[in-house]
């Protein structure tokens, strides 16, 4: 499946590249302060997180920002993805409805936007780590899995709701309700150690909470997580994948009426 | 060496609309509970066939609604037609609607390389074909602008400058020609009948009669879906020309 998208993306390089260029010089404008704002913005929100829950939440908590960041980093990119990915097929109705191209090409290009987005606040969550004295190891590597896990889940999530919204335009409301309510969901501010251990397992059905749990657990804890849990961290990535794509092969000629 | 490039069987088309168009969930879900939720559907395209042949100029006529634009749609492989069956042998460049497809943001040599992508060619085609796109288009003083700030008129000489630069193998023309001033329609018109020349096949579309005359050998005539005729041009012309003037629909055709 993935080597079949894979090969298409080849064929079509071209294109490929065309639409993110558009998408990039769309979205900032052709400004320097653009690309600055990706790293504003999230810098900011962690900047108030750290101020109003330190006292809460980060009294027994060693490293509380760097806990912080890592919840925020991941739901973040996760949010812009999903959320910028969900008009990525309306935005463009006016293309693929006088050209013949493969539709799915519209939201990979708009995903590469938010992932060096993603990138880029990696590299600013590492400078954190090194001020606030969180010890590099070689399992760092290991991030590279959730991370992969994650943009196969916001590909598989963009091609979801790409469609839904093409079918119902007041998804862009409810979905802003449903991603405030996994934040507080997600354990970005807080942590679940206070809850029972039945209690603690709901958290996993919530596919963001797992990888960030990932992220903390090699960077905080210097530990890799059990196989159970890579195991849980793909499936929730390959369904959303699943579905996404079947309901894009499905649709594929009925998009068009929706517009 | 007659050569089929287009072959169209028996194609027809279901078009859906109704109320699953511009829809949010909540009134999807309040319509569906009271029952007021509807989808109509009608044949947009009933049981066309036609054959255009390496070096044919076919004319699509037929009053609005009449199915045109749904069935170049399913020539294009934008729609999957509901019944029959579309055989194309060549690579299309399709220009449906006027200047469609391109963006609104970009410049013109963003938007041209765009729409080269789009038609499936690669960056060092792109490369070497841009600059005879643009002094085909005239519009050499307007290549850095947004194409949100020219005109429509434009819009439509770029739009058929690159589909015809490009050395499609099939072109496919929806009411491009009848905007822009008389020179650039003459140069337009002259383009055309060189790439017919080269052996290569173009539909148009076109609510004027005498330039299908001028323009076209063959013409299919559709009238809300249905085939009335399909034919040598001149004789078909003088059909649809006395129908605009009395209104009464000949018979269809004996397929």
């Amino acid at each position: 499946m993935l080597e079949n998208i894979k090969c298409k993306i080849k064929q079509n390089r071209f294109l490929f590249e065309e639409l993110v260029k558009r998408d990039f010089t769309k979205k900032y404008k052709r400004t320097v302060l653009g690309m600055l704002w990706s790293i504003l913005g999230p810098l900011m929100t962690l900047g108030v997180m750290a101020l109003v829950f330190t006292q809460f939440f980060g009294r027994n908590m060693e490293h509380y920002i760097i806990y912080l960041f890592c919840g925020n980093l991941l739901y973040s990119y996760f949010k812009e993805s999903t959320g910028t990915g969900m008009t990525a097929l309306y935005d463009n109705s006016g293309i693929f409805s006088k050209v013949n191209v493969p539709k799915y090409m519209f939201l990979i290009s708009k995903n590469v936007s938010s992932l060096i987005n993603f990138g880029i606040n990696i590299i600013v969550l590492f400078i954190f780590c090194i001020i606030d004295g969180v010890p590099f190891t070689w399992k760092f590597i290991f991030l590279l899995y959730p991370i992969g896990c994650l943009v196969v889940f916001n590909l598989g999530m963009g091609l979801i709701l790409s469609a839904l919204y093409l079918m119902f335009r007041d998804m862009k409301y409810l979905y802003d309700i449903f991603t405030l309510l996994l934040m507080y969901l997600s354990a970005i501010f807080y942590s679940i150690d206070a809850y029972s251990q039945e209690v603690q397992y709901l958290f996993y059905l919530n596919p963001i909470y797992v990888y960030i749990r990932y992220f903390r657990k090699i960077v905080l804890e210097g530990a890799i997580p059990r196989l159970s849990f890579h195991l849980l961290a793909a499936a929730y990535a390959l369904i959303a994948l699943l579905i996404g794509a079947v309901i894009y092969k499905k649709k594929n000629y009925k998009f068009l009426y929706y517009i | 060496m007659d050569k089929t490039i287009i072959e169209v069987k028996n194609v027809s088309v279901k078009y859906i609309t109704g109320d699953l168009r511009n829809i949010g969930l909540k009134e999807y879900l309040m319509k569906k509970l009271t029952r007021q939720y509807e989808i109509k559907s009608f044949m947009a395209v009933n049981d066309v066939s036609f054959i255009v042949e390496q070096g044919d100029m076919l004319g699509i006529i037929g009053n609005n609604g009449a199915g045109k634009s749904t069935l170049l749609m399913v020539v294009t492989k934008i729609m999957q037609p509901s019944a029959g069956t579309v055989k194309v042998n060549g690579r299309i460049a399709a220009l449906l609607e006027l200047a469609s497809g391109f963006d609104a943001d970009l410049n013109l040599k963003e938007n041209a390389y765009l729409r080269g992508a789009m038609l499936g060619y690669t960056r060092e085609f792109m490369d070497k074909k841009y600059p005879e796109i643009l002094a085909f288009s005239e519009l050499q003083e307007f290549e850095q602008r947004p194409f949100k700030q020219l005109s429509s008129g434009m819009k439509s000489r770029i739009a058929f400058s690159i589909a015809s630069m490009i050395e499609p193998e099939i072109l496919i023309l929806d009411e491009v020609l009848s905007v822009g001033d008389g020179g650039f329609r003459e140069k337009s018109e002259a383009k055309m009948r060189e790439i017919i020349q080269n052996g290569k096949a173009t539909i148009l579309v076109s609510h004027s009669i005498p330039q299908i005359r001028r323009m076209c050998n063959k013409v299919l005539w559709l009238d809300h879906g249905n085939q009335i005729r399909f034919g040598e041009a001149a004789s078909v012309c003088d059909e649809y020309d006395a129908f605009l003037k009395t209104g009464i629909l000949p018979e269809k055709e004996n397929k």
